[in-house]
């Protein structure tokens, strides 16, 4: 289909026709268009709703800058919040028009998506006539480089032109360019590539994109993650809107955005316009229109003395557009002699801001450049150079120039020598050159007429309400006039107060206008005011590209030990402790949880269970130093543990806080085995590392993590002992042979073990052993006695609050001292020195109101109470603030106690047992009785079995 | 994402590391002999310049050492090693 608005074939696409359906309605687009310039060709004018006062809104740029056509594609993939002016048209695609808001897939993304890591010595941003000329400097050098630009096609604005280079065509010179380039082993040219963030030391993202949905199975889009020696920022200009009546109407379309519909996409975005302009760029816009077939009805150029000419059309100099006629699109515009011309189209033009939204976000400063009225790089506080339009050198043959010293620049600041220069390229430098401008005496035009304004923003009026300053916030010139009459003045502030430049845009064509409103405002200099700062991403980034291959499985790494195949088989769920999974109970069926851990519970409390203790820390410490090292990291005594022998120990931070607890086994006079919580593992091992580096770099001490290289099967009930002695017929098991926290080597099921008698649930329990390969095999061995009962995590939660052995973590949270958890005795009186002992001594650690460790008895026996809940004093709530005297931290079902218990941390806790409190869950506060934090076997006789 | 100076290892990226804090602040010789004034000074207390700030990393995604660098605060750059 041959639109009526549209004139040529996009050359360099073959011109492919491509169905596609937008609002419902089926239409025809090239390959090479975008879902804008198809829309335009198809002569949709009307493609948005304003977010906030459901105003019309049409196309009005042409690239990323887009602040009105934002549409949501329905096919093949829904995707929210897209720039129709950034959506590559495929075959099939379905989009519909948005009113400020998107909806997200309700289904998993079926793309995918990855991530690359490069190194470069010199990151050319941006493929225009600058950022080109810079890569070929660069590369000419040796340099690796990578050139990265966000079109499809290489060359900046050329194509968007009808500049030639070297007497060929803008756009033909860029993609030779490109092709040499990307032919050279140390240069890589990625198109459709947005750098979108420049974080520190050089180190920038970008988001590759590589075609349409599903395509050949590869990665729809890819994350780069470039750190590069030396940048160069060549990012071009954003023409700048004027803030006018109705200045938001479909119809009304920046200069330099039409020029590239015509020259680009051989679109006409209208039939006949109205060029309202502040500088010279919007006439060679003008020319090309019209020599594309638009009528140019008139240019208003708020100019006295014009600095360009055409005869082209009638030129209404000292004037400015007043208004826009129409219902919905424009169908005339309003000029200030009076006038009403019919036009369908209106281009704007009030100069053009250089990008320096990367360059802002590296730090860099920029200062107020009165020449071109916008904001230009003052000085860099990374190591990068910007060239061209980015930093207001506006005309082709300046861009050229620019580009090709930042280029050698860049390569010799990273340490090579770059050739002798090309000379320089012809360049025809129409008057509207690499983003379209020289307008207002910035290159090749001279200063301009003193008495000619430099930069134009604001049409005067009594009402400012249709005065738009952010289409896409629907922010006016009224809106930004109220927030400083409410006294606001910093335009960060103004930002945030209108929300003028939040929107997914981020201010890109609003901006600076917005800074000059309020300087308006207020009769401040805009060169005072500055602009606001600028953050990544520089355009929007979805959170699936953000993700990669990171999502599901590959989320973050899964730990399972030697026994995780058998705990599946056997039906057991999971629990997540850090990256491991550990088996948390294992229900018969019929069972629901609650079902299963009573009966773990029984099994261990009247015969035996097994748990897989293999998650558990355990650090191998060794060197002549290491009891003197254990000492001082412990807050008890392990330097007089005997060879065979096993103390449970706690350690604090400096602040006498415990950090975390489990066993030392003495090895060998200069050789210990360390166990941690499973959580808390690596947290131990750097702690022990910290200490021994920074601060007793004398001390001869090894630490190595040997959690991996042991299968440890906590064996445990007091049928354990018969159970360990059928197969391990060795040693003798009795009480007085192998006692309590003693430690020997065994064989278990003719397997080589170390078994320690430990106990975590208060039961005559073993911990047994053995190389992670052979855990499977003891771990049958056991099961084949047909004694034992497999438990999990929670089965071993409740057997230890039952005898009040606190979790690290769970009822400690870093406020905690080993005398608030009741286990004074843990802390040495003999020792030195060691790790927290000043702490105890402070006034804080000695408060009587602080948090004790206590056990709770609900009212109802059956009641369970909820972990976190809050303890109050009195059944009647005062008013808020009601103060809590602390919180429940396990809660459980007891088999043994034949109800709900819980512990806690209470204020004054432990001269509290007896006292009823009250736990406030919305309806009547449920009254608790405090008890003393062991609850089960509290004279420990059942530990021996 | 910073480029760190490890002197083990050469610049490496920030997501090897972990941050300790302030540099040169030591482990008094005996805490017994502080006061709880001068105890609190050394468990809480930090410096929190914009500027140059002498602080320390630890790699613990390679060689796992220890070191001190200096770092401007304002800008991330590193002053020294
Ligand atoms: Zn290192």
């Amino acid at each position: 289909m041959t639109s009526h608005h549209r004139r040529h074939r996009r050359p360099g696409f073959g011109g492919e026709p491509l169905r596609f359906r937008f609002d419902g309605q089926d239409y025809e687009g090239l390959r090479g268009d975008t879902l804008a310039s198809a829309l335009l060709a198809n002569g949709v004018r009307t493609v948005a709703t304003s977010a906030a006062l459901g105003r019309p809104r049409g196309i009005y740029a042409s690239w990323t800058e887009e602040p009105n056509a934002i549409v949501q594609i329905e096919h093949p993939f829904p995707e929210p919040m897209l720039q129709a002016t950034t959506v590559e048209l495929y075959d099939g695609l379905v989009a519909t028009g948005l009113t400020g808001r998107g909806r997200l897939s309700d289904r998993p993304d079926p793309a995918r998506h990855d991530a690359v890591h490069a190194h470069c010595d010199v990151l050319v941003v941006g493929a225009g006539p600058a950022g080109l000329a810079a890569a070929r400097a660069a590369a000419g050098s040796g340099a690796r480089v990578i050139l990265a630009d966000d079109r499809p096609i290489a060359g900046g604005s050329l194509p968007d032109t009808a500049e030639t280079v070297d007497g060929v065509p803008g756009a033909a010179w860029a993609s030779a360019v490109a092709a040499d380039l990307a032919g050279r082993p140390d240069v890589r040219v990625l198109s459709r590539t947005s750098v979108f963030g420049y974080y520190d030391d050089n180190y920038l993202v970008a988001v590759e994109r590589r075609g349409e949905w599903g395509g050949q199975g590869r990665a729809r889009e890819r994350v780069w993650r470039i750190r590069a020696g030396r940048v160069v920022l060549a990012t071009g200009a954003h023409e700048r809107p004027i803030a006018f009546a109705d200045n938001d109407r479909p119809g009304v379309m920046l200069a330099g955005a039409a020029r590239a519909y015509a020259n680009r996409y051989g679109v006409l975005p209208g039939r006949r316009a109205v060029v309202f302009t502040a500088g010279d760029s919007a006439y060679a816009a003008a020319r090309d229109l019209a020599s594309a077939g638009v009528e140019i009805a008139a240019i208003v150029d708020v100019r006295q003395a014009p600095g360009a000419r055409w005869d082209g059309a009638e030129i209404l100099s000292g004037h400015v557009v007043t208004g826009v006629g129409g219902d919905g699109a424009v169908s005339s515009v309003s000029v200030s002699d009076g006038r009403e011309i019919q036009a369908d189209l209106l281009l704007v033009s009030g100069g053009w801001n250089p990008v320096v939204h990367l360059f802002g976000q590296a730090g860099g400063e920029l200062r107020y450049d009165e020449g071109i009225g916008s904001f230009v790089p003052r000085s860099a506080r990374q190591a990068l150079e910007v060239a061209g339009a980015a930093r207001g050198v506006f005309s082709l043959s300046g861009c050229l120039e620019d580009g090709a010293a930042a280029g050698a620049r860049a390569a010799e600041a990273a340490g090579f020598r770059a050739p002798p220069r090309h000379p320089a390229p012809r360049a025809s430098d129409d008057g509207a050159s690499d983003n379209g401008a020289s307008d207002n005496g910035a290159s090749d035009n001279g200063a301009p007429d003193a008495d000619e304004p430099v930069a134009f923003w604001l049409v005067p009026s009594g009402d400012y309400r249709s005065h738009f300053v952010d289409l896409q916030r629907d922010v006016t010139v009224a809106d930004v006039v109220r927030a400083t009459g409410a006294g606001l003045r910093s335009v960060e502030h103004v930002k945030r107060y209108t929300t003028a430049g939040t929107a997914h845009d981020q201010g890109k064509l609003s901006g600076v206008l917005t800074s000059a409103i309020v300087a308006h405002a207020i009769g401040a200099d805009i060169a005072q005011l500055g602009t606001t700062t600028f953050r990544a991403p520089y355009m929007p980034v979805s959170f699936a590209t953000l993700a990669g291959r990171d999502r599901g499985a590959l989320h973050d790494p899964v730990r399972v030990t030697s026994l995780h195949d058998w705990h599946v088989a056997h039906g057991a769920l999971f629990e997540n402790v850090g990256q491991w999974k550990r088996p948390w109970y294992y229900p018969r069926p019929g069972e629901d949880m609650e079902a299963a851990v009573l009966r773990e519970c029984r099994a261990v409390r009247q015969s035996v269970g097994a748990m897989d203790a293999s998650t558990l820390g355990k650090i191998d410490v060794q060197g002549p130093d290491a009891a003197e090292f254990l000492d001082r990291l412990y807050t008890n005594m392990m330097s007089t543990l005997k060879v065979g022998a096993i103390r449970y120990g706690v350690m604090c931070r400096a602040d006498g806080m415990v950090f975390d607890d489990g066993t030392v086994i003495r090895l060998a006079d200069d050789r210990f085995l360390v166990t941690t919580t499973t959580g808390n593992a690596a947290a131990v091992l750097d702690w022990m590392e910290e200490w021994l580096q920074t601060e007793w770099p004398s001390l001869r001490v090894y630490c190595t993590s040997v959690t991996e290289h042991w299968a440890t099967v906590a064996l445990a009930g007091p049928g354990s002992r018969d159970v360990l002695a059928g197969l391990a017929p060795g040693p003798a098991v009795d009480a007085a042979s192998f006692p309590f926290m003693t430690w020997r080597d065994a064989e278990v099921a003719g397997i080589a073990a170390r078994v320690c008698r430990i106990s975590f649930s208060g039961e005559l329990a073993y911990e047994i052993n053995v190389n992670a390969w052979d855990g499977l095999a003891l771990w049958e061995a056991l099961h084949a006695t047909g004694a034992v009962t497999p438990y999990g995590t929670e089965t071993m939660h409740v057997l230890r609050a039952e005898k009040g052995y606190p979790i690290v973590g769970q009822d400690t949270d870093g406020t905690v001292t080993p005398a608030d958890l009741g286990m004074d005795w843990v802390v040495s009186k003999k020792k030195a020195g060691f790790i927290g002992k000043r702490s105890f001594a402070r006034s804080d650690t000695a408060r009587p109101d602080r948090r004790h460790l206590v056990g709770l008895l609900p009212a109802d026996p059956d009641f369970l109470l909820p972990e976190g809940a809050h303890l109050v004093e009195s059944s009647t709530l005062p008013e808020p603030p009601v103060p809590t005297l602390g919180h429940v931290t396990s809660s459980y079902r007891s088999a043994a106690l034949g109800r709900t218990f819980a512990l806690a941390l209470v204020s004054g806790g432990r001269e509290r047992v007896g006292e009823r409190l009250y736990v406030p869950l919305g309806g009547e506060p449920v009254p608790v009785t405090v008890t003393h934090h062991v609850l089960y076997d509290p004279e420990g006789a059942r530990r021996d079995g | 994402m910073l480029l760190i100076p490890c002197p083990w290892c050469g610049p490496r990226d920030e997501a090897e590391f972990r941050y300790g804090g302030q540099a040169h602040v030591a482990y008094p010789e005996d805490p017994a002999a502080l006061s709880d004034e001068e105890w609190a000074r050394y468990l809480f207390f930090r410096d929190n310049p914009k500027g140059r700030f002498a602080e320390r990393w630890n790699h613990t995604a390679g060689c796992r050492r220890w070191f001190n660098v200096v770092r401007d605060t304002a800008t991330n750059e590193w002053v020294s090693a």
